[in-house]
């Protein structure tokens, strides 16, 4: 660790905040303003991390979100969380942060020794052994190679913080508050628009940011800072990313907390991912520098020469006491001048025969070491740089002691973005890089996004899109002047293409996986040449930065290499999101128990409080069991199948789909979608009735009951309610719009229960005493509707459990009332509710198919309904219910099973074999739902067999091989419980 | 100058210390005029064919036609799964052909595909779901496939980071383990197949896209492309999402719509997850990769489009399902996500076999499972291109089986699932 | 995110909506037997790249049914009508 690097004076850092955090354990300090890169560099901590592959010690190589080396590791716990660029990371009080990718640390590491193999680590050498000695044993090696791959560590505690998302509107989204960013949006807003304006950084003015307090570009920075800010109409999101541009110029945004401490248990949020529609999106993200490709550019005090120049002026912090600065581009004389001002010596290393305006004098005046036409061969030192070999171009080397180095190698546009629009970015010779495609109608760009590196054209650029994009929105108002700036800086551009110097060590294009110029020479050596293949070859541009830094340098290279120009080898698509974003922001707030939404029934807090333990069936919560049976759902089940077998029972059965189907052509209509025939219904009666896909597998059943002539009340299952819903809507609408009919879902309406039971009719004639239930009034699958003191109350006499039932149906706020009351006045008989589980295993013994059956596969004829289905009328899927495999025989079809091991079990998902049959294959069939019977005293199953009702009668066997178990089963009637039907007329 | 072709850990020695260099991985020929077989679409299938043509079935003077780069469809952007847990006559034994073709892949061709058999489980949020699952499982069983079914306890001891908590909305009841599944490089695959199908004369070429096609009465008799007319003796068309376009040049109309799907990955960490994790209340699957990245992906957008750009709400449904799986997911940072066109069909199977065309052969509707299937269809589709007939294990995948009312629908559904 | 115009409820992101493919093809009038027709409906489509008219039901909304233009090459989508009252001339 060298002294402090921080300079007496300046920089946007407020030296009366000082800010402790702990470094691997040791307490460090810096100040509000700072990013941790800034104060650990402050600190003179050169050392950050360990690459990927060779485990090399590496520096921070830049001040933004590019940033490829320094990835450390924050947080402890379940806040732990890897791979964070200490560039992007605002220093905050307490900041608890480790270097990672070191063993057995990164000051000291032994994994380094990878370095020594590097000739056989190679780009893609994995793909060319660990194959031998045997088949499988890449999984032996795997383990190793898994060890030393990743970066941080994570882990496995659930996160405590907290995650909002939020949806917003506006007119035009400014991307980016550089100085064409702001311009757009003070023009914008002042033509009347109302303009969102967001920003990665915790402050604003992009570029303007590096330049030194109280310059011309800091002034112009406050200036246009108080322009905005003087809006009312602009929204400022600062810490603020633009993760995607989407389809409908939606934009995912990413805003942080993590500098405030977000409190969980006060509702802070960590981060708050918003999904923005703008109608109209202002492209100003400017630009990236690019690094330079030489012999150990890894070394830790390598670094872009903007980073070093943002370092100075920002956060006040001089990198080095001697610093070289090679460059291929003006931008780099800025760093160079700047330093040099702050007393530091520097030697400018510039490729070209010459610079821009102005910069030579300006250059001499500061003191500045000047070279032209050298460019650098080598970095010396290896924990820190110790100085540089550079050369003229066949001329010899020389050496220069130093102990930083700032590189420049031109700068790539930020088009991310605009590619995630599917706009391919076009190659623009002039100035080296890759620019936007044509935009979208309503997108724009302007500065260095669209390859634009003087100040003054920024801010013009910016001024004319933030007004085209206002006219774009319809806005009326003049969005006034552009703003000028004092002076012109020195941005000339006028880069000249890098080409590989001479020189010895590895030369990193992609520092975070150690990518060198090698790889891509095998690369071309192997035949992986297109942008794509180089970049999964290589693994290239895949790295927590995404190769901000490296991808054109290496599209470069290969296009040199293959003797082509940089337009036809193109670039690898950008995918978002444009910088890494939490998981946990994502979701937000659906996690836990609000994954996804619950649905209660009217009667769900009666259950939790009565001893009910829930289930989940679909959306719903359901009463699985209720306590008063039993302790655990095996045996409770069964106790409350007794009581509605000998006695009376209560379930809930809101979740069932309930539709209103109204209109003169009601009747009509249900006889094209129910298999049976509807018409004909008289009206106080319900009909059992299925419905068939268009391929004629089973959709669903349910009941509809005839209020009048025109009004029909349907129920459907609790799983298929929505479908059905929306294709009965489809029909009407789309097939048969001349069809008088209208659909309402009123499932959430009607709270519903089934008493059940042999004691159904007294416990319901104690409840509602002037209600005649008697089978003349009404019978069997006969409805009644009438009013309660004011509440209309709906009877249906049906029956899923083969016992004495009734439905009843009363408005939802009246759910628990009714509910209650009936149990009350029943209590005399012993009623008591019962859940999903026996009312699933009653219907098993009455031989009633449900969700288990009804998987889209089985036809009417599997499922024992064929005779359902009417001759005399046309129904969905009767067209296609004729196809040749569908009636041919050896269909597996609904049969039930009785076991005949008294010591063994039946189970679900057994498969059933023919007592000659060999034990492999597919069987004949399978076991789709089991219960024991409280009937026969034995477990029973429903099943699907081969042919099956043919084989009734027939022993067979069931195969469960998960639990090494074969038994003997029965094949008889699904029907167990009184198969002629005298319980439910009873 | 030396050139080294077989792959070992001594040639990558010789390479460092020689100046002995890499034989090409596959040339970059010329089309000729014409070839025995041509293979539209140069993915992991058409590739796959490819190879086996020339390996199984002495047919080598092979072309294979790519529109873009090889491997620049869904083999290059799939989560890399393999695995054979199917439940239906057919299925079962086409996808463990499959895998066991996987098994011995990296030695078959010379190139180490990183077969990663680190196991898959299929989680279940309820009773009646482990009871399907244990169907399947029975299934496997009887076909001489490993499956063990695993009570909550079981998968707590396994995977203790899963939300067991009171808080978790679907709480995990069971799960159904297959310990061959896992994982396979997905780009590796693309490139061992090519490598190995040039090697016995193949010819791939690249930046060739097919405009139409050559026909003589109801036999296709060449293809038409950007490189120009090539005479076929026979036709394979493989080109996923994009069947129903290269179809519709022959008039063709297909039981096909093609939907996005999108798969995501998160910054590479320290390994974190040992297997392949199936979230059983919606569909979501994860692993994680050699290189540390967690691997994920869920359902299709839900409507057809061949953007390969997918919809924001659905990475964020996708987000939940992680964070809902596996808590500690949310500190996580999520650093891609990319999408792929997908060929959907009515009851989730392929085509693969002969067409209304002779000499014409399509491989068209994986849907969501075209990767682990790759050697298996180049296998089978070989076998049909050489033999003028469906191999027995694909027989069940006709094209015109919905005439016959053989629809093939592995997870029960129903049709046309995208429309749920 | 996909925003489809509801003629009803105004623009609206496409997550309100259930999706239910090609508009263009006609369902066969109900009762027709020619098992071709219904193959060929159910079965068969052109899955075009480019323009395409589509179902979509506002289900969080109207609940109506409409038809709308959206190129699956670009997903630029453009007008909508409600399925009901057919295309407007």
């Amino acid at each position: 660790m060298t002294a402090s690097a921080r300079l007496p004076a300046g920089g946007r850092i407020d030296r009366e905040q000082p800010l402790s955090f702990v470094l691997d354990h040791r307490l460090l300090t810096g100040y509000a303003g700072d990013t941790l890169a800034s104060a650990l560099l402050a600190q003179g901590i050169r050392l950050v991390g360990r690459s990927f592959k060779y485990h090399r010690p590496r520096g921070l190589l830049a001040a933004g979100v590019e940033e490829p080396n320094g990835l450390l590791t924050l947080g402890e716990g379940g806040r732990r969380t890897p791979n964070v660029p200490a560039t992007v990371v605002e220093l905050h009080e307490g900041l608890f942060c480790q270097r990672q990718n070191g063993w057995p640390s990164v000051d000291f590491d032994l994994m380094a020794a990878t370095s020594w193999l590097a000739p056989l680590l190679g780009a893609g050498f994995y793909y060319k052994t660990f194959m031998g000695p045997r088949r499988g044993s890449w999984m032996f090696y795997e383990p190793f190679i898994r060890r030393a791959a990743g970066l941080g560590r994570a882990d496995h505690l659930p996160d405590p913080d907290r995650y909002e998302t939020r949806h917003a509107f506006t007119d035009v989204l400014v991307i980016g508050a550089g100085p064409a960013g702001l311009a757009a949006a003070r023009a914008a807003s002042r033509a009347g628009c109302r303009v969102t304006l967001v920003e990665q950084d915790f402050l604003l003015g992009g570029s303007l940011l590096s330049a030194a307090i109280g310059s011309a570009d800091d002034i112009l920075r406050a200036t246009l800072e108080a322009d905005v800010a003087a809006m009312p109409n602009v929204e400022v999101l600062r810490r603020t990313t633009a993760l995607g541009v989407y389809d409908g110029d939606t934009v995912a945004l990413v805003e942080r907390h993590d500098h405030a401490r977000p409190d969980p248990s006060k509702g802070e949020a960590r981060e708050v991912v918003i999904t923005l529609r703008a109608r109209a999106i202002v492209h100003a993200t400017g630009a990236i520098e690019r690094s330079l490709v030489f012999g150990d550019n890894d070394r830790p005090g390598v670094m872009l020469a903007g980073a070093v120049r943002t370092y100075l002026n920002r956060y006040a912090v001089a990198v080095g006491r001697q610093a070289v600065i090679a460059t291929n581009n003006d931008s780099a004389w800025s760093t160079a001048l700047d330093l040099a001002g702050a007393g530091v010596g520097v030697t400018l290393l510039d490729e070209r025969i010459e610079a821009g305006n102005g910069l030579a004098d300006a250059a001499r005046r500061a003191g500045v070491d000047v070279r032209h036409e050298v460019r650098l061969c080598r970095a010396l030192g290896r924990r820190a740089v110790q100085g540089v070999e550079f050369a003229r171009r066949g001329g010899a080397i020389e050496r220069r002691a130093c102990d930083v180095v700032g590189i420049s190698g031109g700068w790539s546009p930020t088009l991310h973005l605009t590619s995630h629009t599917g706009s391919k970015p076009t190659f623009d010779v002039g100035l080296d890089g890759f620019v936007p495609g044509p935009f979208a109608p309503g997108h724009y760009g302007a500065g260095a996004i669209m390859g634009t590196r003087s100040l003054a054209r920024s801010l013009a650029e910016g001024h004319a899109v933030g007004d085209a994009a206002a006219r774009h929105v319809g806005a009326a108002a003049s969005a006034g002047s552009a703003p000028a700036p004092t002076e012109e800086a020195p941005t000339g551009h006028a880069a000249s293409p890098p080409d590989r110097a001479p020189g010895r060590g590895k030369a990193f294009v992609d520092f975070q996986n150690d990518v060198t110029t090698r790889d891509i020479e095998l690369a071309h050596e192997e035949g992986y040449h297109s942008v794509e293949h180089l970049k999964r070859f290589t693994t290239l541009g895949m790295g927590t930065d995404q190769g901000k830094t490296s991808n054109v340098d290496a599209a470069r290279h290969m296009a040199a290499l293959r003797g082509i120009d940089m337009a036809a080898a193109g670039t690898t698509t950008y995918r978002p999101p444009y910088t890494p974003v939490s998981v946990g922001a994502l979701a937000g707030r659906s996690k836990g128990t609000h994954f996804r939404a619950t649905r209660r029934t009217p009667m769900h807090d009666w259950h939790l409080m009565n001893g009910a333990v829930m289930i989940e069936a679909g959306p719903w919560l359901r009463p699985w069991y209720y306590r008063w049976a039993g302790r655990a759902v095996g045996s409770a089940y069964v106790e409350e199948m007794r009581l509605v077998r000998t006695g009376v029972g209560i379930s809930d059965v809101s979740s069932l789909g309930k539709i209103d189907v109204r209109g003169p052509d009601a009747a009509l209509f249900l006889d094209r979608v129910y298999v049976n025939a509807f018409a004909k219904l008289p009206v106080g009666k319900a009909r059992y009735g299925v419905m068939l896909n268009d391929d004629a597998t089973v959709l669903d059943d349910g009941t509809t009951a005839r209020f009048d002539d025109n009004t029909f009340f349907m129920t459907t299952t609790t799983a298929q309610a929505a479908e059905v819903m929306s294709w009965l809507e489809f029909l009407l609408q789309t097939a048969w719009p001349e069809l008088r009919v209208q659909v309402v879902s009123v499932t959430d309406r009607w709270a519903g229960m089934s008493v059940a039971g042999p004691k159904a009719r007294e416990a319901i004639a104690l409840a509602l005493p002037g209600v005649d239930l008697s089978s003349e009034a009404l019978p069997y699958m006969g409805v009644r509707e009438f009013d309660l003191d004011g509440t209309p109350v709906r009877i249906l006499r049906l029956s899923f459990s083969g016992e004495l039932a009734y439905e009843i149906y009363v408005p939802a706020d009246k759910g628990t009332s009714m509910w209650t009351h009936l149990l009350e006045q029943a209590a005399p008989l012993g009623m008591r509710p019962y859940g999903l589980e026996a009312l699933a295993s009653l219907r098993i013994e009455k031989g009633h198919v449900a969700g288990l059956e009804l998987d889209h596969r089985n036809t009417l004829d599997d499922l024992g309904l064929g005779a359902m289905a009417s001759k005399s009328k046309a129904f969905i899927g009767r067209e296609l219910a004729g196809r040749e495999a569908l009636k041919k025989p050896g269909r597996w079809s609904l049969v039930g099973l009785e076991l005949l091991e008294p010591t063994a079990k039946l189970r679900g998902g057994a498969i059933l074999f023919s007592r000659h049959d060999a034990l492999e294959g597919h069987g004949r069939g399978y076991i789709t739902s089991v219960t024991w019977s409280t009937e026969h005293h034995k477990l029973i199953a429903l099943a699907l067999y081969e042919d099956g009702r043919m084989h009734e009668g027939e022993e067979i066997l069931c195969a469960y091989p998960l639990k090494n178990e074969i038994v003997r089963a029965r094949i008889v009637s699904p029907m167990f419980v009184d198969p002629s039907g005298e319980r439910v007329r009873a | 100058m030396k050139f080294l072709s077989r792959y070992s850990a001594l040639a990558l020695a010789r390479r460092a210390l020689t100046n002995a260099r890499w034989q090409r991985a596959w040339r970059s020929p010329d089309p000729k005029p014409s070839y025995d077989v041509i293979i539209v679409g140069g993915g992991g299938h058409g590739l796959a064919t490819a190879y086996y043509l020339a390996s199984r079935h002495g047919i080598r003077n092979v072309a294979v036609l790519e529109r873009g780069y090889l491997g620049s469809g869904n083999v290059g952007r799939n989560t890399t799964l393999v695995r054979s847990n199917y439940l239906l006559n057919g299925n079962t034994q086409f996808f463990e052909h499959s895998l066991q073709l996987w098994e011995g892949l990296s030695h078959e061709l010379n190139f180490n595909v990183m077969l990663s058999q680190r196991g898959q489980i299929v989680l279940a949020h309820g009773p009646s779901q482990l009871d399907v699952l244990a169907r399947k499982g029975n299934t496997m069983r009887l076909n001489g496939i490993d499956a063990e079914l695993m009570e909550r306890a079981d998968v707590q001891r396994f995977l203790p980071f899963l939300d067991y908590s009171e808080q978790s909305r679907f709480p995990i009841y069971g799960g159904l383990f297959q310990s061959r599944a896992g994982t396979v490089r997905h780009d590796a695959v693309a490139w061992g197949y090519a490598r190995a199908a040039d090697r016995l004369g193949v010819d791939i070429i690249e930046n060739c896209e097919v405009t139409g096609f050559q026909r003589d009465g109801d036999r296709v008799i060449g293809v038409e492309t950007t490189r120009g007319l090539i005479h076929a003796g026979r036709t394979a068309i493989s080109v996923a999402g994009h069947s129903s376009q290269v179809a519709a040049k022959l008039g063709l109309r297909l039981p096909i719509e093609s939907h996005i799907l999108q798969a995501f990955v998160t910054e590479p960490i320290k390994p974190f997850l040992d297997c392949v994790v199936s979230f059983g209340a919606e569909l979501f699957y994860i692993s994680q990769s050699d290189k540390g990245g967690m691997v994920f992906g869920g359902h299709i957008d839900g409507f057809n489009t061949y953007t390969q750009r997918g919809q924001f709400p659905k990475v964020q449904t996708i987000a939940e399902c992680a964070v809902a799986l596996i808590p500690s997911m949310s500190r996580l940072r999520l650093l891609r996500h990319w999408g792929g066109i997908q060929d959907m069909t009515p009851d989730g199977s392929p085509f693969i076999g002969r067409t209304p065309f002779r000499n014409l052969y399509l491989n068209a509707g994986w849907c969501y499972q075209g990767f682990k299937a790759t050697p298996a269809t180049g296998w089978c589709l070989a076998h049909t291109i050489a033999h003028d007939e469906e191999h027995p294990l694909i027989r069940h995948l006709a094209l015109d089986r919905f005439e016959r009312g053989n629809g093939h629908d592995e997870y029960g559904l129903g049709l046309w699932t995208y429309k749920q | 995110m996909l925003r489809i115009p509801c003629p009803h409820c105004g623009e609206r992101d496409y997550t309100e909506f259930r999706y239910a493919g090609d508009a263009t093809k006609t369902r066969p009038a109900h009762g027709t037997t020619d098992a071709r027709a219904w193959h060929d409906h159910v079965f068969l489509f052109v899955n075009p790249k480019g323009p395409h008219r589509e179902h979509w039901q506002h289900v969080q909304g109207c609940r109506q049914w409409l038809v709308l233009e959206r190129d699956t090459g670009t997903n630029a989508v453009g007008r909508s009508w409600l399925a009901r009252a057919g295309e407007p001339s």
